[in-house]
């Protein structure tokens, strides 16, 4: 009882401190910025534990964040082998190889407008289909390894890259094409010097997409047969042990190289596309 | 006619592209068991060959239409290797997920917009959820309703595909319900409408397009989340379980059916939201004449 007290008291004390923060003059402060769902992430985790530890639910069902923190601390040799096979060797792999194909079809099929208006509307369709269906024919074609694995990833991230990238290609205004054109600028210096920078807030919205699409088709290839580590086995072999607080370890793992991917690709967007208006504010 | 011709003449290279591909890629076998009667094919026995082996590493287009056709349209649909009965399985998760999904996008977008605590502790753990590769709880989440009592995949499916298409329509929503500009507030409060009548008269009918854009992506997602729903532990109903039982029984057919038959029906939805979108604008007068 005094578990399922403390953590509804903890709960209502972080949501009162947040409010006051949220309406403080301190509200457009980065620490504030950073500490509120910092504050809101923390309060989860004690409701968490507190109602898990409270109500005496299994851990066959839930269990509780202690427990699994205990068993990422006891299992880092594990978790960072299927990390290195799922991320490193799948996700990232498979992600470089398709940013870099669509990033140089989409500057190729940007010469042809014949080839822009066929193969735009062709991508915006496949880029809606459910592609992670083509996992088991690449475990087929590329085996169980990572390779099959990136090769997933890698027809994933092709079309929202290029769609956007060709939608990018095609953000520079007239005016700023004619004084390429009074400076005598061949196309190549067209395109390192206006087009390429120009597109590049579209470009980086199709790579921060494509981060969560790696993860997903790297784990959903692994369902379909994987050698004996990664991410998709270890969970799907742990939920048939009833091993959970090892399948949370796992998913605390992808969260964290997930959103730490995500980040990684949005600071790279900030450093590059500092003269756009919405990093700049 | 101008703008039809550069995407038949895309669609065309790819039909030729993917039929030279096949005899590549399926010659393999036919040069095999060539070799192993003691004989050697002429191009054009290879050519026939790869275009109609049972177990191709790439069936050519027309065999796919074929093995499409028979499943869909010549099987009855109560048999369990029609499409569309396993379609139906897939569509009934897809649509409660997207309901679900939508509803509570549209929830919290209108929390978001009403409260800026929760604008500022909910927001970026909303952007971190998608993030989380929600495959790798899926296995999980069909344990739990397990263990919880509810039997069935249509609940974890539900979750699932809920969990992908709820952030589209809260991104969309929260830009949506903000996106009428201090004048028009200025009006409403010169009216002294209270924030409800702001929220039902101003704000709601502004975040229609928004709403309709996000909800293409989200039917898309939603239908991921279905398929990938049924994967972890071994469904047998469903276009998902169709794949994992095509790649289990190294039955290529049974995979390339399912995924055109999943395209097919991504296509289709997404088609299908383009209506009532362009429908609700109309209504509301603010469709283009």
């Amino acid at each position: 009882m005094s578990w399922i007290l403390g953590a509804l008291v903890f709960w209502g004390a972080a949501w009162a401190l947040n409010a006051w923060l949220a309406n403080s003059p301190y509200r457009g402060r980065r620490g504030t910025k950073i500490a509120v769902p910092l504050i809101f992430g923390l309060a989860v985790l004690v409701v968490w534990e507190g109602l898990v530890r409270g109500f005496g639910v299994s851990g066959v069902i839930l269990p509780p964040p202690s427990v699994i923190w205990a068993r990422i601390v006891l299992s880092v040799d594990i978790l960072w082998v299927d990390f290195v096979q799922t991320f490193v060797k799948g996700a990232l792999a498979g992600y470089l190889i398709g940013c870099a194909a669509a990033l140089a079809v989409a500057v190729v099929i940007d010469r042809s407008p014949f080839l822009q208006q066929g193969l735009l509307p062709v991508g915006n369709f496949v880029a809606a289909l459910p592609i992670v269906g083509i996992a088991p024919i690449m475990v087929m074609w590329f085996g169980f390894d990572w390779q099959s694995k990136a090769a997933v990833v890698v027809v994933m991230v092709f079309f929202p890259v290029l769609v956007n990238t060709v939608a990018g290609l095609a953000a520079t205004d007239a005016m700023q094409r004619d004084l390429m054109k009074t400076y005598s600028a061949s196309y190549v210096q067209t395109l390192v010097k206006l087009r390429l920078p120009a597109a590049m807030p579209f470009v980086f919205n199709g790579l921060k997409i494509s981060t969560t699409l790696a993860l997903i088709g790297a784990i959903v290839a692994e369902f379909f047969g994987s050698p004996i580590r990664g991410m998709g086995f270890r969970i799907s072999t742990s939920v048939g042990q009833l091993a959970l607080d090892m399948v949370w370890a796992e998913i605390a793992v992808a969260a964290v190289a997930g959103t730490a991917f995500y980040g990684v690709v949005a600071a790279v967007e900030k450093v590059v596309t500092f003269w756009h208006p919405s990093q700049r504010s | 006619m101008r703008r039809v011709l550069p995407v038949l003449v895309v669609t065309a290279a790819i039909v030729v592209i993917w039929y030279a591909a096949s005899v590549w890629m399926n010659s393999t076998w036919t040069l095999d068991q060539a070799e192993r009667a003691g004989e050697t094919p002429t191009f054009g026995q290879i050519v026939a060959d790869t275009m109609a082996q049972d177990r191709p590493l790439l069936p050519p287009p027309h065999q796919v239409a074929a093995e499409l056709w028979e499943l869909t349209a010549e099987k009855k649909i109560t048999s369990k290797r029609s499409l569309v009965y396993h379609g139906w399985i897939t569509l009934q998760a897809t649509m409660l997920g997207f309901a679900v999904g939508a509803i509570m996008g549209i929830a919290l977008a209108i929390g978001i917009v009403h409260s800026r605590t929760m604008d500022m502790s909910v927001m970026p753990w909303a952007i971190i959820s998608q993030t989380v590769p929600i495959v790798a709880i899926a296995p999980m989440i069909i344990v739990l309703s397990n263990a919880v009592g509810i039997d069935g995949r249509t609940v974890p499916k539900t979750i699932i595909s809920a969990y992908l298409s709820y952030f589209p329509v809260l991104v969309s929503m929260v830009k949506g319900l903000r996106s009428p500009d201090a004048m028009q507030l200025d009006l409403l409060r010169t009216y002294s409408a209270s924030n409800a009548q702001t929220f039902w008269k101003l704000r709601l009918p502004a975040s229609l397009p928004y709403f309709f854009a996000s909800m293409k992506v989200a039917v898309a997602a939603s239908l991921v989340g279905a398929i990938v729903g049924e994967l972890p532990t071994g469904a047998i109903q469903g276009l998902g379980a169709r794949m994992l039982i095509g790649s289990q029984f190294g039955e290529p057919m049974i995979m390339w059916t399912a995924l055109f038959a999943a395209a097919i029906l991504a296509a289709g939805l997404v088609f299908l939201v383009g209506l009532l979108e362009r429908l609700a604008l109309r209504l509301t007068g603010q469709g283009a004449p």
